[in-house]
């Protein structure tokens, strides 16, 4: 450690508990380092469902590797909600922004809230960019995308870097979308398209009434549209149905380890009022369980021979309180059910509405 | 009359068994319709709350620093110890407010999980610390999960007396309580020390003679937390003023002393006023959600006051309504006691709800008066 760093230690016990971070934010959000933000500097609607959000992330931040991506927190009635989005700007961009896009889709509020309800000047929490979905820096390598929807936005990325640094790379993309008017980023693919010979773009529409032909993935139109597509590595991005198609495939050709993919499965369990138990998962301790709807959760752990933290077993004292991962539990006070991965839940008070994994 | 439990089991109040739970229900009905309604304006209001307590520590600090400027010893226009002592007067003050409204309001709150509905990583039971020398680890421990399970149980609830006074006759008399009164000046001056030794097991390391590696644990995270809250206080900021060092020193200590004070008088105005239930370890036994309310009921005691009272409170005025949702946000509780009151009228369950004078004032009367011995009573008397 740094005399430096040693000295801003003791300067920093001033605001003890808190840190001297706490109060600058109070001044503007950006300047704190205890959390990051970003500030909504713009939006863009890149179609009818699909809007590009540049944001402005404040100290600390680190620039991301195209094709990763970024948690971002929002808060919807006062409960805060954490979606993952890929980045779909370069990382060369120099004015220190950063963009994501966002599709709404039924049911996904923290998407509709970003693509309709956010205001350029608001301020999203956000975490660093993480994610292996990359192009590698040094080997050459003779890219495959396959793309479906807003499955483009890694790829978007690696595209604009190769585009801007002027080394793309021979490559094939195939990207599905309803109508070529859904294509988000259209314009712009076609621009590069154009610009850069060695892209070869083949957008597959999948409802313009013309082409019935066209249909979601098959290995037959793979053969069509790409016929040397054992010779490259595949990125692939998009719903699960496609990339499970796809993962089959390659499985089936032996060649899986070419095949790259970055999957945003929703990990949202499904609310039913009449689901009744389920297995339960303790990632720490590895053990797993089956618990009926009734039995709550720090009796299951307990009787798993799990030694968990407890005290007053009623619900009022909160020291039972553990991260549930994924999966559905009911409150069985109030008959609430919790739904939400990463919230902490009472393992006194709450039963297995389904399958449920807790740290624990 | 719950009448078919031994005597020694009954609560202090006429209702079967039945009605008992009865009232259970009706209370949890208050809960999950209150916190089923809270959303976007609570979480609000919270932000507000934090952002004010923020800039107003930090400004009555600065307005600390700024006092000095009127010392005598500078001899301008504007020196002199009158405007000297209003400035740092001021200053201190707000300091001491905003400690009370960290504590309160926010620290006390935040721990207890009220806001753990927000999933707000940064606001959150598990990793909040406050601005006093009492780890916020151990404070749940000794708050949420002994006081709020076990209240004005005789024998498990450590907060009934604090260990060292005898606030109800049911507690044995002892020589050493004759010296209560003074106890219990010292224990207001210095609460925040007397939180910061409240989880460690003082009595169990005195009969042992040594200590256990528990007790080390406790003691070490005493000593960190002291430590930074000692430097900041004490050392840090004082530094800042040079050889001027004791003023701001004086200050922030006093500060510390105006929260103290404020914490004690609201909490011992909780469970210790005259009219208050205590009860033994055999009324509890197999004690179910409905007696565990009325229990809460019978053993905490609302001050009555206007809505900044509440706030500088941290709603602790609401002691009623907190014991029994201690997790709901307490600026809710105001919207909870009506409802809670009438119940309890309907039921014919006592409400302890005085003003700030006659609830401080009767266990001021108590402390003193128990002092001394009295005849024992029977561990509870039964109502009407």
């Amino acid at each position: 450690m740094t005399l430096l760093q040693r000295m801003a230690d003791v300067v920093g016990l001033m605001a003890t508990p808190l840190r001297p971070s706490h109060y600058t934010e109070l001044v503007y959000p950006l300047w704190s380092s205890h959390r990051l933000q970003a500030r909504v500097e713009g939006v863009w609607d890149e179609t009818r469902d699909a809007r590009t959000l540049t944001l402005r992330p404040g100290r600390g931040f680190r620039v991301h590797r195209a094709g990763q991506h970024v948690r971002v927190g929002v808060t919807l009635d006062g409960r805060r909600m954490t979606r993952t989005y890929s980045i779909s700007s370069s990382p060369d961009r120099d004015d220190g922004c950063f963009t994501i896009t966002v599709k709404t889709c039924e049911g996904a509020r923290v998407s509709r809230f970003l693509a309709r309800d956010v205001r350029p000047g608001a301020f999203l929490s956000v975490e660093l960019p993480q994610g292996d979905f990359c192009l590698p820096d040094s080997t050459p390598v003779r890219p495959l995308f396959i793309t479906a929807g807003s499955g483009i936005t890694p790829v978007m990325s690696m595209l604009r870097t190769l585009a801007l640094r002027d080394r793309m790379p021979d490559s094939v993309h195939i990207h599905y979308a309803p109508r070529a008017r859904d294509v988000i980023f259209g314009g712009e693919l076609e621009r590069i398209a154009a610009e850069h010979p060695r892209y070869r773009l083949r957008c597959v529409y999948t409802r313009d009434g013309v082409s019935r032909s066209a249909s979601y993935f098959t290995a037959q139109q793979l053969e069509e549209l790409c016929p040397d597509w054992r010779e490259r590595d595949v990125w692939a991005c998009g719903p699960q149905d496609l990339l499970d198609a796809l993962g089959a495939h390659f499985e089936r050709a032996g060649r899986p380890e070419r095949l790259h993919v970055e999957r945003f499965t929703a990990r949202v369990a499904p609310l039913s009022a009449n689901a009744i138990g389920g297995t339960v998962h303790f990632r720490r301790s590895g053990l797993e369980t089956r618990a009926d709807g009734k039995k709550v959760l720090l009796r299951v752990a307990e009787d798993a021979g799990i030694g968990a933290p407890h005290g007053c077993r009623m619900g009022v004292c909160h020291t039972c309180d553990a991260t549930m991962l994924a999966g559905c539990v009911r409150d069985i006070r109030s008959g609430r059910e919790i739904n939400e991965p990463g919230t902490r839940i009472q393992l006194c008070v709450c039963a297995a509405a389904g399958d449920v994994e807790i740290e624990l | 009359m719950n009448s078919n439990l031994p005597t020694s089991k009954r609560l202090p109040v006429r209702l079967s068994d039945a009605e008992i739970e009865e009232v259970g229900r009706d209370l949890d009905t208050i809960q999950h319709e209150i916190k089923a309604s809270l959303g976007e304006r609570d979480r609000h209001y919270l932000l507000r709350i934090i952002a004010l307590q923020r800039r107003l520590a930090l400004a009555s600090r600065l307005v600390i620093f700024a006092s000095l400027a009127f010392l005598p010893r500078w001899g301008h226009v504007a020196s002199g110890w009158l405007p000297f002592f209003v400035v740092i007067g001021l200053g201190t003050i707000g300091l001491g407010i905003a400690k009370i409204l960290e504590n309160m309001e926010i620290g006390h709150n935040v721990m207890h999980g009220q806001w753990d509905w927000m999933h707000d990583p940064e606001i959150n039971s598990t990793t909040w610390e406050w601005d006093t020398v009492c780890p916020s680890d151990q404070w749940k421990h000794s708050h949420n999960v002994i006081h709020h399970t076990w209240t004005n149980v005789i024998g498990r609830d450590r907060d009934i007396g604090y260990e060292i006074m005898r606030v109800t006759p049911e507690q044995r008399w002892h020589p050493v309580y004759l010296l209560q009164p003074i106890f219990n000046v010292l224990l207001a001056l210095l609460f925040e020390w007397g939180v910061a030794f409240h989880d460690l097991d003082i009595h169990g390391m005195r009969g042992r003679g040594k200590l256990l590696p528990e007790d080390r644990r406790v003691l070490l995270g005493i000593g960190k937390k002291v430590g930074r809250q000692v430097m900041k206080d004490y050392v840090l900021w004082p530094l800042f003023a040079g050889p001027l060092f004791f003023w701001v020193l004086g200050a922030n200590a006093v500060a510390n002393l105006i929260r103290n004070v404020w914490a004690y008088m609201i909490i011992f105005c909780g469970h210790f006023p005259a009219g208050v239930h205590v009860f033994t370890e055999a009324q509890i036994e197999g004690e179910t959600r409905g007696r565990w309310y009325v229990r809460q009921l019978l053993g905490s005691c609302n001050i009555e006051g206007g809505k900044l009272f509440h706030l500088m409170s941290g709603n602790l005025s609401h002691q009623i309504e907190h014991h029994l949702f201690p997790d709901m946000p307490s600026h809710r509780y105001p919207e909870a006691a009506p409802r809670v009151r009438a119940l309890c009228a309907r039921y014919g369950i006592p409400y302890n709800s005085g003003s700030l004078t006659r609830q401080f004032g009767t266990t001021t009367g108590k402390i003193l008066r128990l002092a001394f011995p009295t005849r024992n009573h029977a561990v509870t008397t039964v109502v009407g």
